[in-house]
């Protein structure tokens, strides 16, 4: 009877007991269309065959797919977000491509249904699966070193939150070739995404991506607040903690406040679409608005969560590569929490025009520029480091140079549509996107490429080409601010986002020419930062850091072997002082006595496992196969009651194993 | 307070229980936004009834006093744990759980009631709220009850080993913080709604 409603609409479509709403249909595509998911299955068919030649599968389950270590976690969430990247960067391109050559009587080479569906994906891609995925590898490989831990707090939990975000990827790539994907932009207001306007896949493709990975997010989330509060080593006080800890503590606070409204508002829009609800339907007395609202709620601290690490890796670097103490630590620490506190009281600056009335607007406009000042004083904490400094000019510090400048004009540009008034002019425009990219690529991405490239001889055991990171810098920058620039000027020029066509008359061409053309710039730094990891590989043995510590550093992480061995520590370090190894450096290192086992967490398929069954879940329920989706769902329970009911979770590792690979880190180190 | 500082990693108690306690503060995060949304859809009842047509308070007060009930007995059962009284705690953990079942058949009974009388979560984004609010605390009940009884087994089965004082310890967590959203669902959804 509860179920009544469900069979009266399936009853209205075309519909299987056994393969839902799934056609043959949902297979054909356009030629654009179809080549993408072509190249992805060839792409797989490829990998399969590789790994059956040489034999690796067996390598692959035990090493990786099971591990619950967190720096192969992290390995495997880079593995992900760089796959994403190139997809997500693709979608750019392509709609550069398009309103280049869409004008006037020409009408490009996209349907508009495929640029709607371009521009959604390529938002979800870099906000989710990119930039997510590359805060989530960089917490999870750094995160433990830093606080001299051995692992994360709850090793298992970490493992199933990859397999989810994993599964929240896949779920999208797979809408390329088995249906569609959503066209109702990376945060799907309503009407447009509800079932009247929307009836097909797309959506729940999207809902579902989102819920799965934004699951996964949460519990990353839980997980290193607990790590952080729970697993420092002794000394460690929370205002000796590295920068880089500090603004992931804040970033992952602002999970754990910010996923779940995004959890609840993806289930109610879930359940307007799958039980026929009216929570933001425009008839029956539902609210579109409301859902703006909470989507905002979520969406502002979002940006946040993205954006604290990459501030904590610029605070990293620049004290490393200065050598220098990092200036105003303690007014770094409090402009973190303060933009932590302030990032959910600004919500509402994404829909001045929405008509909240001038007190209102006039209340999130403060708050939006007062966001700046915590921020400015980050910015000129790590000049005032820099200064005087002894300054190295490696690739790190080219980014947060890079940073500087990019970051500044975004935050500016920023601040002027905190003004009402302003953003009524220049609201969802071209300005806008600009605005947003500035801050997004570069700060968020230059602040995670930073990182990716300091820390990489701790992740790989080698350092990167410097050259060819220098040529993908330029081409980034240069190509960066060839495509933003233009899209700024378009957009005070009226150029509205998400525009698949223009009249010819309105003169924009010339510039989305130039906006293109520095796509295609950054598409060669991409190709230059492919090229150097492929030459950094090749000549490892001659970049190989055999001292744990390539670049003279601060922080715990360095005192270990790169890559760290499986319990990261021998004995769990004692701290004395902020920058702990620079002051182990100036009072001596430690020494120690024997020896001792270490306990360390066992692999689990488990999570791995309900990955594959959440995965089915979503897709039975997107395709109304609702056997599917029951026996999936079953199947998760039955894994969860299988890990509560597993005694053997973990293992000792004798203190002879621990003896032999530390007597070979420091032979190594001598052959230095 | 002394601050522990574990040298291996794996699941210490002190952490889990830190750990579920976030946890329950984004459930608790989740359930302010189904709030905020019933606030706001209150009025959206679309011609169709509105909460003081479909609620009998003397109903909901008895499912309230049966959630207390509950909450109170698994009080009473982590009681008898310091002393590793087996029977007794397993007996009162029993009364909670059943207490727990009757509660989810009442609510089962409200929710049948209404949709028998035309008024379901189709009828209005008001009704979409109720159904949504009150049937996502009712699912946590049944997540609570449904794991409880192999906690249960366990301890019958193994005695009191540190996994399972923590099971227990964070079920008795849980089922408070289940019984305070519904003092919430009561005063915010029942009491203001019929004034």
């Amino acid at each position: 009877m509860f179920f009544q409603h469900i069979k009266v609409r399936l009853a209205a479509i075309e519909y299987s007991d056994i393969f839902g709403r799934l056609t043959l249909e949902a297979f054909k595509h356009d030629a654009i269309e179809a080549s993408v998911g072509i190249s992805i299955i060839f792409g797989s068919i490829i990998l399969v065959a590789v790994l059956t030649y040489y034999k690796l599968w067996t390598w692959l389950w035990t090493e990786w797919l099971t591990s619950v270590d967190h720096k192969k976690i992290g390995v495997m969430y880079l593995v992900v977000t760089v796959l994403m990247l190139f997809k997500g960067v693709v979608d750019a391109l392509m709609m550069r491509a398009q309103q280049v050559l869409s004008v006037g009587d020409s009408f490009g080479y996209l349907t508009s249904s495929h640029y709607q569906q371009l521009f959604t994906a390529h938002g979800t891609t870099m906000i989710f699966f990119v930039a997510m995925g590359a805060v989530a590898a960089l917490m999870n490989i750094i995160v433990p070193l830093q606080i001299g831990a051995r692992d994360v707090a709850f090793p298992f939990l970490n493992n199933l939150s990859f397999w989810l975000f994993a599964v929240g990827a896949s779920l999208l790539m797979v809408s390329l070739m088995i249906g569609e994907f959503s066209g109702a932009g990376w945060v799907g207001y309503p009407p447009l995404s509800g079932l009247e306007y929307n009836p097909g896949v797309g959506i729940d493709y999207w809902i579902w991506s989102l819920q799965i990975s934004g699951i996964g997010s949460l519990l990353t989330g839980i997980n290193f607040l607990v790590t952080i509060f729970k697993m420092r080593c002794p000394g460690m006080t929370l205002m000796k903690m590295p920068l880089f800890v500090w603004s992931v503590f804040n970033s992952v606070i602002l999970i754990v406040f910010a996923f779940p409204i995004l959890t609840a508002t993806l289930a109610m829009l879930s359940l307007d679409r799958l039980l026929g609800m009216h929570f933001f339907t425009s008839d029956f007395g539902g609210s579109a608005m409301m859902y703006v609202n909470l989507i905002w709620a979520w969406g502002h601290p979002e940006v946040y969560i993205l954006i604290l690490p990459a501030f904590g890796v610029f605070s990293e670097v620049v004290a490393t590569f200065s050598e220098k103490r990092l200036f105003g630590y303690v007014s770094m620490v409090w402009a973190l929490i303060s933009i932590t506190i302030l990032s959910f009281l600004v919500w509402l600056h994404h829909f001045f025009t929405m008509g909240a009335g001038p007190n209102v607007n006039t209340f999130f406009g403060f708050m939006t520029m007062i966001i700046a000042v915590p921020t400015g004083v980050k910015v000129f904490n790590w000049l005032f480091t820099m200064y005087k400094g002894k300054v190295h000019l490696t690739n790190p510090i080219l980014w947060f140079l890079g940073f500087v400048f990019i970051f500044t004009i975004g935050g500016m540009t920023g601040v002027l549509m905190g003004v009402a008034p302003v953003d009524f002019q220049v609201h969802g425009s071209l300005f806008l996107i600009a605005h947003f990219h500035s801050m997004v690529v570069g700060g968020v991405l230059f602040g995670l490429i930073a990182g990716y490239v300091y820390w990489f001889p701790k992740i790989f055991g080698f350092k990167l080409n410097e050259k060819l990171g220098e040529y993908a810098w330029f081409c980034w920058m240069f190509g960066f601010l060839l495509t933003a620039l233009p899209l700024y000027a378009l957009g005070l020029m009226g150029a509205t986002r998400r525009m698949d066509h223009y009249e010819a008359s309105t003169g924009w061409a010339p510039l989305f020419v130039v906006a293109a053309i520095g796509a295609i710039i950054i598409f060669c730094g991409i190709g230059f930062q492919v090229l150097q990891l492929l030459v950094s590989f090749k000549e490892r043995n001659k970049n190989r850091d055999l001292t744990g510590d390539p670049w003279n550093g601060r922080t715990l992480e360095w005192t270990t072997s790169s890559p760290p061995p499986v319990y990261n520590f021998a004995f769990i370090p004692e701290v004395k002082d902020r920058d702990a190894f620079w002051d182990q450096k100036q009072t001596g290192i430690p020494l120690h006595g024997e020896y001792k086992e270490i306990h360390m967490p066992k692999n689990t398929p488990l999570g791995f496992y309900i990955g594959v069954l959440s995965f089915t879940f979503s897709f039975g329920l997107i395709w109304y196969m609702m056997w599917l989706a029951a026996i999936s769902f079953v199947g998760i329970v039955v894994c969860i009651l299988l890990r509560l009911f597993d005694q053997h979770t973990d293992f000792y590792i004798s203190a002879a194993e621990v003896k032999k690979i530390e007597e070979q880190t420091l032979k190594n180190k001598r052959f230095v | 307070m002394k601050q522990q500082f574990p040298d291996t990693h794996h699941d210490v108690s002190s952490t889990t229980i830190f750990g579920f306690w976030v946890y329950l503060m984004t459930d608790a995060v989740m359930f302010a936004t189904f709030f905020a949304t019933y606030v706001v859809l209150q009025g959206g009842t679309f011609g169709g009834p509105g909460i003081r047509d479909i609620v009998h308070l003397p109903f909901v007060l008895t499912e309230t006093l049966l959630l207390l009930a509950s909450s109170f007995t698994c009080g009473i059962a982590m009681l008898g744990v310091p002393k590793r009284e087996t029977t007794k705690v397993i007996f009162w953990f029993f009364v909670t759980f059943v207490l727990g079942l009757i509660f989810l058949g009442m609510e089962f009974f409200e929710f049948n009631r209404l949709t028998a009388d035309g008024h379901n979560w189709q009828t209005s984004a008001f009704l979409s709220a109720y159904f949504t609010l009150i049937g996502t605390h009712g699912l946590h009940i049944v997540a609570g009850l449904f794991f409880l009884p192999f906690f249960l087994a366990q301890l019958w089965r193994c005695g009191f080993s540190a996994a399972i004082l923590r099971r227990l310890t964070c079920f008795r967590i849980y089922w408070q913080f289940i019984y305070l959203i519904w003092i919430f669902t009561f005063t915010i959804v029942y009491l203001i709604g019929v004034k």
